[in-house]
């Protein structure tokens, strides 16, 4: 039944009879409450509008990505801890306390939001916070679409939640493979929530890629050419160029998918000569690079740590960045090992578990290249550190797994399994999560002006370490006693003890997850001992390390030139770093705009409309953002000049900081360089 | 339909008792390294080489970090420090070698094993293959017996040391076609037809999974894959018979109902042509589409 007015839209999609689900939402709402209260009461709500919401400035907007990362992972290790749960009560004549219909929607959510929700918010955050800086430059190529990606990402995450309390979540999997999620099937709105919520940050994330593959190409400071580039700001490179190559597909994949829900088409459908294989290869030709695509940016914060904390240049730097780029073109030809068992013959199936085999090549060169850049180093045990040691003997591990599974006749065993369950959180949680957490420890000084406590950020680390073990090895074994992935019942009694196990892991997490909240709280209130007064907290290699931090809005006073790799450390060594300009010039920059946040809005209008069927108002969405980018693009009052005089004084006080913490004892670290006064 | 599911739901948990040790309780808990057929072993071998050769690597990868992070620890100012020591063309020549080494190692294995145990290709063996045509449902198996002309549901009764040639499809969303301890699965899709060649070596009850998430009652879809003697199971089939039931046109509407945790049911007799029209249902007005045979055809 559809009402013209509402669409799919009643007082019954609240799911009031569903006491989990209605917890859930009222401590949501609780919290929700409290945060703007707290606003409120703060008077800030100004304040949080004009410099945040509206703000163009990378760092701002990077901070506001990492922001809504973490507050994703909450919810998608919410959904990961129920699930484990589940699966750990639920054996033998328990049915546990979820059934099918709520557990499917769990695992669906968990996928879409750890994937995109946090993984690609959270490097896409620290890649806005660090590339400018760290290629010498005041601010992205398209400053103002930078606020748009943003916006489009945060309302899509936006819709996911609101999906538990208005409606339902798509219970096809995060991978939403038809017929099952065609509407023969799913009827509910909850493949709509998914794929909507997908589409909209997907857009967002190929404005980003595009806005970020120009700023690195076009504005990296004099001196620096492409083979002087920071290994992170490569990496960034090679994701952004795979994801400008593939999230294209996505959209075009979902579209088709949207076609068939909506407008009775047969794309993939199982019937009138609909093709589920065909989504089967369009959805992996995005998917396999999207794997990559969030852990080559991790890969690169890797890189940044080690050095920075070995005290030592990345070793083999040339060979890091072939590698990168092979891992990255690799990385688009693989696809077909996520359906080996879909019956294609021999010669595919050996072409394409080759060709991902090959990946491991260069992936392994990267390997060696951390291990060798630590050898004759003097490395100091810091978290990111420990998160980068415990990365690489996971990784290994996973990596190992991962070749096991492109040999076609073992995936024949092994698909679908909760081994690759196993595996696929081995390289996601270390390659990806790990890297973010160490790159998030590591320039948190960066984004915020004070370090982060590093007795909390140990204890974070040991339980999401132990924790993983838990939760994760037994998975492998249990891959091997049969068990596959998504059920939601457990009824061979031989998995039940592993299960337990992988329980008690989740709860180590726990621990990491909660230790990681404390971590911020006690950092802030010990803000004043942690400070960062120099700009560069551990000795660092990069341009981003000799502003203040947090650097002021328009970074560089006068843009550094380039003379090596490890640009600010050179400096050091040469007594170039932190001199005074003769003179100070205007600086341009852009100013803020409310129409990111009006885009935003005006997206989220459409997609909930969409998703319940509210023609007219999905219409009004859409006119709505067209208007709106007119509005923009016809204003000519997007930037201004900083005046002279004004970068003098702001630059001043930084000077007048340094030398304060220059006659101090050199605190900071061993390694740092007097600086000229 | 809401209604339905949570009837069924509430059903499931009284018949769980009896469905709790069906299967394998008897047999190895490591299925995957336990197998009962040639398939399984071959895979489990090129498992446990592939996992052998990755470990040579793997280990002192483990061990030089570790080691590597210890030695060069900063408060060990007695280890050599080389700050700016970024290039080795010995160390970069063979971090390049040794993972490609491995790799080439690895393909050639790939190459011949993919193309050998292809589950498309039929068992050489002295004794003719039983045909089993498979259909996945919401959510139990069929299994129709078309040279015998009988059909069963969540159990799969074939005899050991024979080989058998399933024809798969389904009459609903994609799912996947798994005796674990027998080897390789292999998609079930509507409109289609996978193929797949098992043999079990010795007599014995497995259990037969669906390994892709199909929906609501898919933990519950498995079944029982009992392999006897030639004897035995020219046996079963002269009790199917004799039992009676047909999956005529009317049984099989009612079998398409979704269901969950289905105990296993069989059919002395089956419409002729059931599997194909179950097909050609999703394909209406095309050219049947037959995947290449690589074995005979054969004419149900």
């Amino acid at each position: 039944m559809e009402s013209e007015l509402f669409g799919k839209l009643s007082l019954s999609a609240i799911p009031f009879d569903n006491p989990i689900v209605m917890d859930v939402v009222g401590v949501s709402l609780v919290m929700g409450a409290i945060v703007v209260g707290l606003i409120t009461y703060a008077g800030k709500w100004g304040y949080l509008w004009k410099e945040w919401l509206c703000s163009v400035d990378h760092k701002k907007i990077g901070v506001m990505y990492v922001v809504l990362a973490g507050v994703m992972l909450l919810r998608g290790f919410a959904d990961a801890f129920m699930m484990r749960l589940q699966q750990a009560m639920a054996y033998g004549s328990s049915m546990g306390y979820l059934p099918p219909e709520h557990y499917d929607q769990i695992f669906s959510a968990h996928g879409t939001i750890m994937i995109i929700f946090v993984a690609m918010p959270f490097f896409i955050g620290l890649m806005n916070v660090v590339v400018p800086q760290q290629i010498g430059a005041r601010d992205v190529a398209f400053p103002f679409l930078n606020s748009v990606s943003f916006w489009l990402t945060a309302i899509s995450a936006a819709l996911v939640m609101i999906s538990l309390a208005v409606g339902d979540f798509s219970k096809a999997g995060w991978t939403g493979y038809p017929p099952l999620s065609e509407v023969n099937y799913s009827p509910d709105t909850g493949v709509d929530y998914w794929m909507w919520s997908i589409q909209i940050s997907g857009i967002g994330t190929l404005l980003t890629a595009v806005n970020f593959f120009v700023t690195i190409i076009r504005m990296r400071a004099p001196g620096m050419n492409l083979m002087k580039m920071p290994i992170f700001t490569w990496n960034i490179l090679v994701t952004t160029v795979l994801i400008m190559a593939t999230f294209p597909v996505l959209t075009v994949t979902l579209a088709l998918l949207t076609l068939d829900r909506y407008l009775g088409m047969h794309f993939f459908t199982a019937d009138m000569g609909g093709n589920m294989m065909m989504y089967s290869n369009l959805f992996w030709i995005w998917g396999h690079p999207e794997v990559y695509i969030v852990i080559l940016p991790a890969f690169g914060m890797f890189s940044e740590v080690i050095s920075t904390f070995a005290k030592k240049r990345l070793f083999g730097y040339h060979g890091m960045v072939y590698a990168t780029c092979a891992i990255g073109i690799l990385s688009l030809g693989v696809w077909l090992h996520h359906f080996f068992t879909m019956g294609a013959g021999g010669d595919v199936n050996a072409v394409f578990g080759i060709a991902t085999m090959i990946i491991a090549v260069p992936t392994g060169v990267k390997i060696f290249n951390w291990l060798f850049t630590m050898y004759r180093g003097r490395i100091e045990f810091t978290t990111p550190v420990l998160w980068t040691l415990a990365f690489i003997v996971y990784f290994s591990v996973g990596g190992m797994t991962g070749v096991l599974l492109a040999v076609p006749p073992a995936d024949f065993l092994l698909h679908n399994s909760e081994f690759l369950i196993a595996h696929f959180h081995n390289v996601l949680i270390p390659g990806a999560l790990f890297g973010y957490l160490a790159g998030y420890s590591y320039w948190f000084p960066k984004m915020f002006g004070f370090k982060l406590d590093e007795k909390w950020g140990k204890r974070a680390f040991w339980g999401w370490v132990i924790g993983f073990g838990l939760a994760f090895f037994p998975l492998y074994a249990l891959g091997f006693m049969g068990m596959t992935r998504r059920l939601n019942h457990i009824d061979n009694p031989v998995w039940h003890d592993l299960l337990q196990v992988a329980m008690v892991g989740t709860l180590f997490i726990t621990f990491g997850v909660i230790s990681s909240i404390v971590q911020v709280v006690v950092s802030i209130k010990n803000r004043d001992k942690l400070r960062d007064a120099t700009g560069d907290a551990w000795g660092g290699h990069s341009l981003e390390w000799s502003l203040s931090s947090p650097p002021p809005f328009y970074n560089f006073a006068v843009i550094p030139t380039v003379e090596d790799i490890d640009a600010f450390t050179d400096m050091k060594e040469k007594g170039k770093a932190y001199q005074r300009p003769a003179k100070y010039e205007d600086i341009h920059m852009p100013k803020n705009s409310s129409i990111g946040v009006i885009i935003g809005l005006l997206a989220f209008v459409f997609g909930f409309a969409m998703i319940w069927h509210m023609w007219w108002f999905a219409l009004a969405g859409a006119l709505g953002i067209l208007i709106a980018v007119v509005v923009r693009a016809s204003s000519d009052d997007y930037d201004y000049y900083v005046p002279a005089a004004e970068v003098a004084r702001i630059e001043n006080e930084r000077f007048h900081t340094l030398e304060a913490a220059g006659a101090a004892a050199p605190s900071v670290s061993a390694n740092n360089f007097a600086y000229q006064v | 339909m809401k209604n339905y599911l949570e009837k069924s739901y509430w059903r499931s948990v009284s018949v769980q008792g009896a469905f709790a040790c069906v299967g394998d309780c008897g047999s190895s808990q490591w299925s995957l390294l336990n197998p009962m057929g040639p398939i399984g072993a071959d895979e489990k071998r090129l498992i446990l080489i592939a996992f052998g050769l990755m470990l040579t690597v793997v280990i002192p990868v483990i061990v030089m970090a570790l080691g590597f992070a210890w030695k060069y620890r900063a408060s060990n100012t007695a280890a050599t420090y080389q700050p700016k020591w970024d290039y080795s063309g010995k160390i970069e020549a063979v971090v390049w070698a040794i993972p490609t080494i491995i790799i080439l190692i690895l393909s050639v294995l790939v190459w011949r094993d993919t193309h050998a145990l292809s589950p498309y290709r039929p068992i050489a063996s002295s004794v003719k293959p039983v045909d089993v045509q498979v259909v996945a449902m919401d959510w139990k198996w069929l299994f129709i017996y078309p040279e015998q002309g009988i059909a069963s549901v969540n159990k799969l009764v074939f005899p050991a040391n024979v080989p058998v040639s399933f024809r798969i499809t389904s009459d609903t969303v994609m799912s996947s076609f798994f005796i674990p301890q027998l080897g390789s699965q292999i998609y079930a899709m509507a409109g289609m037809q996978t193929k797949l060649h098992l043999l079990a070596n010795q007599p014995g009850t497995y259990r037969g999974i669906n390994a892709q998430f199909s929906g609501d009652g898919f933990s519950g879809m498995h079944f029982d894959a009992v392999a006897t003697s030639q004897q035995g199971f020219d046996d079963w089939v002269k009790q199917v018979k004799q039992s009676g039931g047909s999956l005529d046109e009317a049984n099989f509407k009612q079998l398409e109902v979704p269901s969950q945790n289905v105990p296993a049911q069989s059919f002395a007799s089956v419409k002729p042509d059931l599997f194909q029209g179950i097909i050609m249902k999703y394909m209406p007005d095309m050219v049947q589409p037959m995947p290449n045979d690589q074995g005979k055809a054969q004419k149900s």
